[in-house]
């Protein structure tokens, strides 16, 4: 038999989670609760797994297809299994004028990747503006921001990663 | 340059940087909330009237009249109202809204308040782009406060049957849901495809209801014009365009942020200026300034004793957009730098449109192959062809997409070769980038 997607405890959030985000549209609109019900299954399981996927359809009442739709659209879903930290790095102009360029060359070195691969601890991304210009260089790992950026404040940084 | 740019006093950012200045508490210390008790006392049309003597152009981009959007919602609209927040701030180069968020989150909650009893709206969300944790987690809190003191919910602060809901969204990554369109496609659960106009949100918009849309900066201006009055307001900006104006410096400039500026204040103050920008690092020279985040056009060095306002930008052909001030010093490859402002439209195009799905990578290949030293000089006037194949140039918003993300992405190839043709035909002549060796950054300590 298949492993359940989630634990009781998951399942309870999710339950939960579903109500919430229902409970904040018309009645007949249940679907414009996806981009946050897809949101709530990344965060309890890190992506989305198509049987996930698959529930959130189900509770939204719309086919699966068009969760899976919605899921491909947007660059912050997985649909595959990211590695443990997803590192999002700026490289538009304003970044690239403070040396985002070297500093996405120094990662890929560093963690032996190329942008868009992933191994177990990392993604590696290179990714459009995070809103960050005026603070650049920048780059996100999972959803935490970091700004300013140094090689010895990146250094640091990724040290703290287990 | 010494200080020499004249100070205005600071509308949106007077609370930024002090000590919990996002707190409900905080908020109602320097008068918050009594723009929205003012409004209560009158009449909606009235609200909408002041709104519109004060001048008030939307922050978001397009820079129309908020209190003439405003005023096109139909009044007897037997279905339900909505009003949608743009938090979706995704421009390279734009970066205000989130210091709004950050800052002093209640302003643009009183806005939300002002704005939904003036139109007639039970319910509002409010659209934040979805790599906004902070923010999202900061707004959510102030959402809170005001439910609990009562300015959300059953009654309006107080107002008796006038109930409102507020509800924050976060999308997922996505550029295009910044257009208003889009954006009403992601709220209803889908992906983010712009939708034809007309018929216009303010009367089909989020589940075929009228809608009004207004970015984050525009709402936060509502308040103080409700608690100071229309006048105070309009007196701050020019003829056409009043308040204040919050602007983001980034790039080559040895002090990047944002700072709120009067509309008089020129791109050449505001990167020279003690107050702002504080001039050039080592020594650079400034070759090249967007005035308005990376759809503006781009303005060459003797371009820029002009005020950051939108009629002045139209004159010189470009357009003060997001506010978004992006500074290149002489060290910069011009061709490299609209390669990185091509590949944003090429990976955020939404497809829908042949012209920009096609277009966008097209020019960012065509860019690359320049830039790379592998290219011919027909490949300039192919790159032109493309971009016009987007959206021709001059005028600026008639392209032939559906949404303007098409004009966006063609209209900084048009000015880019238009002002610095000699630097693309001299990567074709010397089969190189002749600003040498990349990966690039002129300065900072990665060198």
């Amino acid at each position: 038999m298949a492993e359940p997607l989630f634990t009781p405890e998951e399942q309870k959030k999710f339950d939960a989670g579903i109500a919430e985000i229902l409970s904040h549209y018309p009645s007949d609109r249940k679907s414009a609760g996806m981009l946050p019900a897809l949101r709530l299954l990344q965060d309890l399981k890190g992506w989305l797994p198509p049987e996930g996927l698959r529930l959130v359809a189900k509770n939204l009442e719309v086919t699966p297809e068009r969760a899976y739709e919605v899921a491909s659209f947007y660059v912050m879903y997985h649909l595959k299994k990211p590695g443990k930290y997803v590192i999002d790095v700026c490289t538009n102009l304003s970044c690239s004028l403070w040396g985002a360029e070297k500093m996405l060359a120094y990662l890929e070195q560093k963690l032996g990747l190329t942008a868009g691969e992933t191994n177990d601890k990392f993604t590696l991304r290179e990714t459009e503006c995070l809103a960050s210009c005026g603070t650049a260089p920048c780059l996100q790992i999972n959803e935490d921001h970091h700004e300013r950026l140094t090689q010895a404040k990146l250094d640091a940084i990724l040290a703290r990663l287990s | 340059m010494a200080s020499t740019a004249k100070a205005v006093e600071p509308v949106i950012s007077a609370a930024w940087g002090k000590p919990q200045s996002w707190t409900l508490d905080s908020y109602r210390s320097r008068g918050g909330y009594d723009g929205l008790k003012r409004a209560l006392s009158m009449e909606p049309a009235a609200i909408i009237d002041e709104v519109k003597k004060s001048n008030l152009r939307g922050r978001g981009g397009a820079g129309f009249p908020t209190g003439m959007k405003w005023s096109f919602v139909p009044k007897d609209s037997p279905k339900p109202k909505y009003l949608a927040v743009n938090g979706d701030e995704s421009e390279p180069g734009t970066f205000k809204d989130r210091y709004i968020l950050e800052n002093d989150p209640h302003m643009m909650l009183e806005g939300i308040a002002i704005a939904s009893y003036a139109l007639g709206v039970h319910t509002c969300y409010v659209y934040l782009r979805g790599e906004f944790k902070f923010q999202a987690e900061r707004t959510q809190a102030a959402i809170d406060e005001a439910y609990k003191a009562g300015i959300f919910g059953k009654s309006l602060m107080g107002k008796e049957g006038f109930a409102l809901d507020c509800f924050l969204v976060r999308g997922a990554g996505a550029y295009i849901c910044g257009e208003e369109t889009a954006l009403l496609e992601s709220l209803e659960g889908k992906k983010g495809w712009p939708r034809l106009k007309p018929p216009f949100p303010a009367v089909v918009g989020l589940f075929g209801s009228p809608t009004v849309v207004n970015n984050v900066e525009t709402l936060a201006s509502v308040p103080p014009i409700l608690a100071k009055g229309a006048e105070w307001y309009a007196k701050l900006g020019t003829d056409k365009s009043g308040g204040t104006h919050l602007v983001c410096l980034s790039g080559s400039v040895n002090r990047p942020g944002v700072y709120e500026v009067g509309m008089h204040t020129t791109i050449l103050e505001l990167i020279h200026d003690d107050k702002y920008g504080q001039g050039m690092p080592k020594g650079r020279k400034v070759k090249a300034v967007i005035p308005g985040g990376s759809s503006a056009p781009v303005l060459g060095a003797d371009e820029l004793d002009v005020a950051l306002e939108f009629e002045a930008l139209k004159m010189k052909q470009t357009m003060a957009g997001s506010g978004g001030v992006i500074v290149m010093d002489d060290a910069t490859c011009m061709v490299r730098s609209l390669w990185r402002v091509a590949r944003f439209y090429a990976e955020e195009s939404c497809g829908q449109c042949t012209p920009c799905r096609e277009g966008t990578p097209w020019q960012t290949r065509l860019l690359r192959k320049i830039e790379e030293g592998r290219a011919e000089m027909s490949d300039i006037d192919m790159l032109s062809n493309v971009a016009s194949s987007i959206a021709p140039y001059p005028p600026i918003g008639l392209g032939n997409t559906i949404c303007a993300l098409g004009d966006a992405a063609a209209l900084p190839t048009h000015s880019f070769l238009m002002r610095f043709r000699d630097e693309f035909e001299a990567h074709v002549r010397e089969h190189r980038c002749p600003y040498g060796d990349h990966p690039w950054g002129s300065f900072g300590d990665w060198s």
